[in-house]
């Protein structure tokens, strides 16, 4: 993929990102961040790619580490996330009305 | 045993993970609301898996016993520290997260460097910047993200720690990191490695450096900036490894920071430049009284429960203070009492009220306080003057009305919740003692407000029990 085709997506993302994030309501920005934690954890890509044409030793530990810490947000970001979010479904709204 | 079902970067890969990072972006939009947020997070992760699928998939792929060593760990790691975390740790594993992903991207900079160098021809500049972007902004995020940790954890003092000369010593690491990029990018036909570690480790300096001198007051502007730190260097990583899962996905965890800081700075009513340069926040200075003590009226349990038994509205509002003394489900069952006895009760939550964006909230919805009667500072604020009791638990600075009424004093202009509109109010802590802007708040002296000293648990107990004696 050329460099500009990838800039038009990142400019794109960006303007969709910023439009979505904007709509989440504050109540909920904790749990945004740690969802967005998870999200990062894609890194781990390129820690499997880069352990796949190790040169030496030392590449192959980075790239090791790279994939554990990107593991680590993943599972843990998702995870964590879910369990926070649980919190705030898990009593049916109180009607009370206004 | 590589599978190499998929040619990197031919159509099947991509299209794998253009539906990958649609369903990041859809989970997110699902998050706009505390009934389909879960469902969100949900898609969000089967997105991940697909991505994660996909690469495993690729040709090339291989170190099987290593790729499995590293799901292995991590996933270890991260089921137990999300059983295991308390939700007024949030912070600090957020700012944790941040940190490994910032890590994880600084290290594959490093070893895609390493290759380009072993493959011994010149490394083309579209692949060499992103991959010096990364491992700088990588780096920078992984340091300060654990020293942001480690202030959170009281490993190390949450005062400003701040080093003679530091904005001087912070712009010559900085100009020599950008120098040092320059210099590899001219010479991408011979990149020095030597150097490259040099920019690795002048970078962790400056992660370390910056985030140092700021106070425990201002981190939630510092994890979100640092959220988006990491976000914007997986998107860089992602031109570099020509992958638009990972650029789409960085994009938008990018994104989520930066709106998050801009909204933090703004409820501090400073900017995020001051924030991060000027080491304000938890400076006790400043004319925290002038050894006279102002006239107060005290009041106990019994009263205040009598106080807030006979209301028709009350308005709790929550601070740091709360959190710290983990009264969340003493509060809640204070305003249990006081609904069963027909009272309505909201909570009224500043924004930086936690050590990060929207941690009160979660708090709160720990205790089963539904998310309805969580109220924002804009939405409570008009109904303010019609509320019979404003109870302030663990609260400061955020309710000082010299922030609306004293143009001269530090925190002017900081949006406050305007508790000083309500017909009385209950202000629950432990003294008269300022807080993180080492400023007297003028609410704790005016004529309707009732100051409770004690400890915000065993107060909020002591009024639940007392109601119930009513």
């Amino acid at each position: 993929m050329d460099v500009i085709t990838e800039l038009t997506i990142f400019v794109l993302a960006a303007f969709v990102g910023f439009e979505v994030i904007s709509k989440v309501p504050t109540t909920l920005h904790t749990p945004l961040m740690s969802q967005t934690n998870a999200i990062h954890g894609i890194v781990m890509l390129g820690g499997l790619i880069v352990v796949g044409y190790a040169d030496d030793a030392l590449e192959e530990i980075i790239g090791v580490i790279a994939i554990a810490f990107g593991t680590i947000n993943i599972v843990g970001g998702f995870m964590v996330t879910d369990r926070m979010l649980g919190m705030f479904s898990r009593k049916p709204p109180k009607e009370s009305g206004d | 045993m590589p599978l190499a079902v998929l040619e990197p970067g031919g159509d099947a890969s991509t299209a794998l993970y253009i539906v990958a990072f649609s369903m990041f972006i859809f989970g997110v939009r699902r998050g706009t609301h505390p009934t389909t947020a879960k469902q969100g997070n949900m898609i969000a992760a089967v997105g991940m898996a697909i991505a994660v699928a996909t690469t495993l998939l690729l040709d090339g792929i291989g170190n099987w016993g290593l790729i499995i060593a590293g799901l292995v760990i991590g996933t270890a790691v991260g089921v137990v520290a999300s059983i295991r975390v308390q939700m007024t740790q949030m912070p600090q594993m957020v700012a944790l997260y941040n940190g490994v992903g910032g890590g994880a991207i600084a290290l594959i900079a490093w070893a895609e460097i390493r290759h380009g160098i072993a493959l011994g021809h010149e490394i083309p500049l579209d692949t060499l910047i992103p991959i010096l972007l990364s491992t700088v902004i990588g780096s920078i995020s992984f340091w300060g993200s654990n020293i942001a940790f480690a202030k959170l954890q009281d490993l190390i003092p949450t005062r400003p720690l701040a080093v003679p000369g530091q904005q001087v010593i912070n712009a010559l690491l900085l100009v020599g990191v950008l120098a040092a990029c320059v210099s590899m990018a001219i010479n991408n036909d011979d990149v020095s490695e030597p150097l490259f570690i040099g920019v690795l480790i002048a970078a962790a300096l400056l992660g370390n450096l910056v985030v140092l001198p700021i106070g425990g007051a201002d981190m939630p502007v510092v994890i979100s900036l640092l959220n988006a730190f990491t976000g914007l260097a997986a998107a860089s990583a992602g031109f570099a490894l020509d992958n638009v899962a990972l650029i789409v996905a960085g994009t938008l965890v990018g994104s989520s920071g930066t709106i998050l800081t801009l909204e933090m700075a703004t409820a501090m009513n400073r900017s995020v430049a001051n924030i991060l340069f000027a080491g304000f926040g938890g400076a006790p200075t400043g004319p925290a009284g002038d050894g006279e003590e102002r006239p107060h009226t005290s009041v106990g349990a019994q009263d205040a429960a009598i106080k807030l038994a006979y209301a028709d509205s009350v308005v709790i509002v929550p601070g740091y203070g709360l959190a710290v003394a983990q009264a969340q489900h003493a509060v809640k069952e204070m305003a249990d009492a006081l609904e069963k006895r027909g009272v309505r009760v909201d909570y009224a939550i500043h924004p930086v009220a936690g050590r990060m964006p929207g941690h009160m909230n979660v708090l709160l919805a720990e205790a089963d306080v539904p998310y309805e009667n969580l109220r924002e500072m804009e939405d409570i604020n008009p109904e303010l003057p019609r509320t019979d009791v404003a109870v302030v638990i663990g609260a400061n600075d955020v309710t000082n009305p010299a922030a609306k009424n004293d143009p001269d004093s530090p925190i002017a202009g900081m949006p406050i919740i305007e508790v000083s509109e309500a017909q009385q109010v209950i202000v629950i802590k432990r003294s008269l003692s300022p807080g993180f802007a080492g400023i007297d708040n003028d609410l704790f002296y005016l004529p309707n407000t009732d100051m409770l000293f004690a400890d915000a648990k065993q107060a909020a107990a002591e009024i639940a029990s007392e109601i119930g004696n009513l």
